[in-house]
């Protein structure tokens, strides 16, 4: 209970942003505070991973990627061509398929972004399933480097594959009718609507994974960050719980590329890129690692940034510097930083010398 | 496939398998005496060659690339000691993070110096289409530049780590560093001598490659996951293992190319990265034992 209340003020605050943005005329703040909420849906899964369960992730675009692609290219991929084809037949019999009509007026035979949106999350979880057993037994540098490397593959598969539009992603992707007069789409008459559905998801999630966290499942994975050998002994299942969470955290971020790329219409290789999982760390990272309300602040407000092209061409930079200046100074993330504890850091930053031969 | 074909796979394989072998060689080094994997290594290898190609405005080539690997080194020890030296007991994740950011920042730095082009060193020998017949294939000099540098690198590193006293400190270091410290060897010194050598191997082979491979801004990332996996192949830690990986893997690649499309070549090297850490963490030349008492 305590914790859906703690989230009642941050209601209001979505509340008031959006009256005050209609106020003021700036309506179109409301766009990119959109999409850092779908980012920081991502992020807030990512977090877990690698707060509570002490995992590293250099692979979340990966996830993010395969939820946006398939949406997006089972929505927009015309199957008339293979009209034939029984899995085809059965489909559309089920209802999963949308027949219509393109702009020159040919006939069209896409899946419903419903059927798509399952579609892409099982595949995302299937895959997080696959990876994650032989992966999650890795530790430390061999984690990162073998998460890394799904995400490369992840992106040079998009990148080389006609089936996903190659360096030029896919376009012209249809809105999402969640429910009758409820679409996830960039329509600017939809723009509120879809600011609430996007905040209403991020909030969601919240929720969900701070009753995860409160519960047996977040004191297993605390004690597995920890020390995993004494959590092993005290007869915690360290694989099964490590693993549940990186699922979990996969589902989260294709869920996060499936309303994405519906929001926006389209998806490009870039969202799956190395930098973009980089950047989901770094935010994690800033946020206190193991810190909920840390990771879902900063991932708004980052991507928000982000998105306004704040930082230009330094975007990247501007990343690259918050995770060194982040982990050398405040390893706890931002938050928790104190001034005194700050200049502390500084100043053994400064005398390193003598300072740490006193010690 | 016919014989001068299957030459000219084997040359190029060789010159790639050397360039990553190199590159393993440079996480090895610092990973021996610090345990810390830099990810920042492929971003020496394109600061040589960028650095070498900036400086032939103004020196001949020999000089232009001894300044370029001596600035890299610079750069390298610089950044042990701004960043890594006053750390105390920092953990695994925290290094990568670091490592990992400053591998970001090199990269957008050198993006907003030298732009996004792509560019070369002129061949040191000859032209672009200068060649040596080997049994009926043709072979650039410039591969044979790079087999070469490559391997008298090796060759010297080993001599340094067996007969040069700062070498045997290193290794004392990397065998017990608790030990090390008693003897009264400076470990910290020889963290930030780590560096500043695996900086200076990593630049001399962006150099000596920049003619046939390129040099762009961003192409630390992929020689980083690479020479990673290389660096795995061979047994963490594990020079000569790096060695025999390197060019194995190189030679993969190259054959690859008459199989796969091209665009996958890398996803190749990651799938075998992923197989191996699947199936022996611990390297194909590695053992089990010395692996297990090692901190990842």
């Amino acid at each position: 209970m305590r914790n859906t209340l703690v989230l009642l003020p941050l209601v209001a605050l979505i509340i008031l942003v959006q009256i005050l943005a209609g106020w003021t005329d700036s309506v179109f703040y409301l766009t990119q505070l959109t999409m850092s909420a779908y980012y920081a849906l991502l992020i807030i899964g990512l977090c877990v991973v690698m707060g509570y369960a002490g995992q590293i992730s250099l692979g979340h675009a990966g996830f993010f990627a395969i939820g946006g692609y398939l949406s997006a290219a089972l929505t927009t991929r015309n199957l008339v061509p293979y009209h034939d084809n029984l899995l085809v037949k059965i489909l559309d019999s089920a209802g999963f398929l949308l027949a219509s009509q393109d702009v020159y007026g040919e006939p069209l035979l896409v899946v419903t972004p419903w059927a798509a949106c399952i579609a892409a999350i099982l595949t995302a979880t299937l895959i997080a399933f696959v990876i994650g057993i032989p992966v999650l037994k890795l530790k430390g540098h061999y984690l990162a480097m073998a998460t890394l490397g799904f995400g490369i593959i992840i992106f040079r598969v998009v990148l080389a594959s006609a089936y996903f539009g190659e360096a030029d992603g896919i376009s012209g992707v249809p809105g999402f009718t969640l429910l009758p007069g409820l679409t996830v789409s960039g329509d600017f008459q939809s723009r509120a609507q879809n600011y609430y559905i996007a905040w209403a998801a991020l909030l969601i999630g919240m929720l969900l994974l701070r009753h995860l966290i409160d519960s047996r499942v977040g004191r297993a994975l605390r004690a597995i960050h920890s020390s995993p050998e004494a959590a092993d002994s005290m007869g915690v299942d360290t694989a099964r719980f490590k693993l549940y969470t990186f699922v979990l955290s996969a589902i989260f971020a294709a869920l996060a590329g499936v309303l994405l790329t519906h929001y926006n219409g389209g998806i490009g290789p870039s969202e799956a890129s190395v930098m973009k999982s980089v950047r989901y760390v770094a935010i994690v990272a800033v946020g206190g690692m193991a810190n909920l309300w840390g990771a879902l602040i900063m991932g708004v407000v980052l991507n928000f940034l982000s998105l306004r092209g704040v930082f230009g061409s330094y975007d990247d930079a501007v990343f690259g510097l918050i995770l060194v200046l982040i982990m050398l100074f405040a390893p706890n993330g931002i938050l928790s930083l104190h001034f005194g504890l700050l200049r502390q850091r500084i100043m053994m930053f400064c005398r390193k010398g003598p300072a740490e031969e006193a010690k | 496939m016919t014989l001068e074909l299957f030459i000219q796979y084997l040359a190029a394989g060789i010159t790639y398998g050397s360039i990553y072998a190199i590159v393993a060689i440079g996480f090895n080094i610092i990973y021996n005496t610090t345990g810390i994997i830099n990810f920042a290594q492929g971003e020496f290898v394109m600061l040589g060659g960028m650095l070498s190609i900036t400086l032939l405005d103004f020196l001949p080539l020999p000089l232009a690339i001894a300044l370029a690997v001596a600035l890299t080194m610079c750069i390298g020890a610089a950044i042990e000691i701004v960043f890594i030296r006053w750390l105390k007991n920092p953990g695994v994740l925290r290094m990568i993070i670091i490592t990992i950011g400053l591998s970001i920042l090199i990269r957008e730095a050198a993006l907003h110096i030298w732009g996004d082009n792509v560019r070369a060193l002129p061949y040191f020998i000859g032209n672009e289409i200068t060649s040596i017949p080997v049994l009926g294939a043709r072979i650039s000099p410039q591969v044979l530049w790079v087999i070469a540098t490559c391997g008298l690198m090796v060759i010297c590193l080993s001599l340094f780590f067996k007969a040069t006293s700062v070498g045997r400190e290193m290794r004392a270091c990397a065998a017990n560093r608790t030990a090390a410290i008693l003897c009264g060897i400076d470990t910290k010194n020889m963290v930030t001598f780590s560096f500043i050598l695996s900086a200076g191997i990593g630049a001399l082979a962006g150099a000596v490659m920049s003619p046939i491979t390129y040099t762009q801004y961003d192409i630390g990332t992929g020689l980083a996951i690479k020479g990673f996996t290389v660096a795995i192949l061979g047994g963490l830690g594990n020079s000569p293992g790096a060695v025999a990986a390197g060019l194995l893997l190189g030679i993969i690649e190259a054959f690859s190319v008459s199989i796969v499309p091209l665009a996958f070549q890398d996803a190749i090297a990651i799938a075998i990265l992923l197989v191996i850490l699947f199936v022996r963490p611990h390297g194909l030349f590695g053992s089990s034992t010395t692996a297990g008492l090692k901190e990842y």
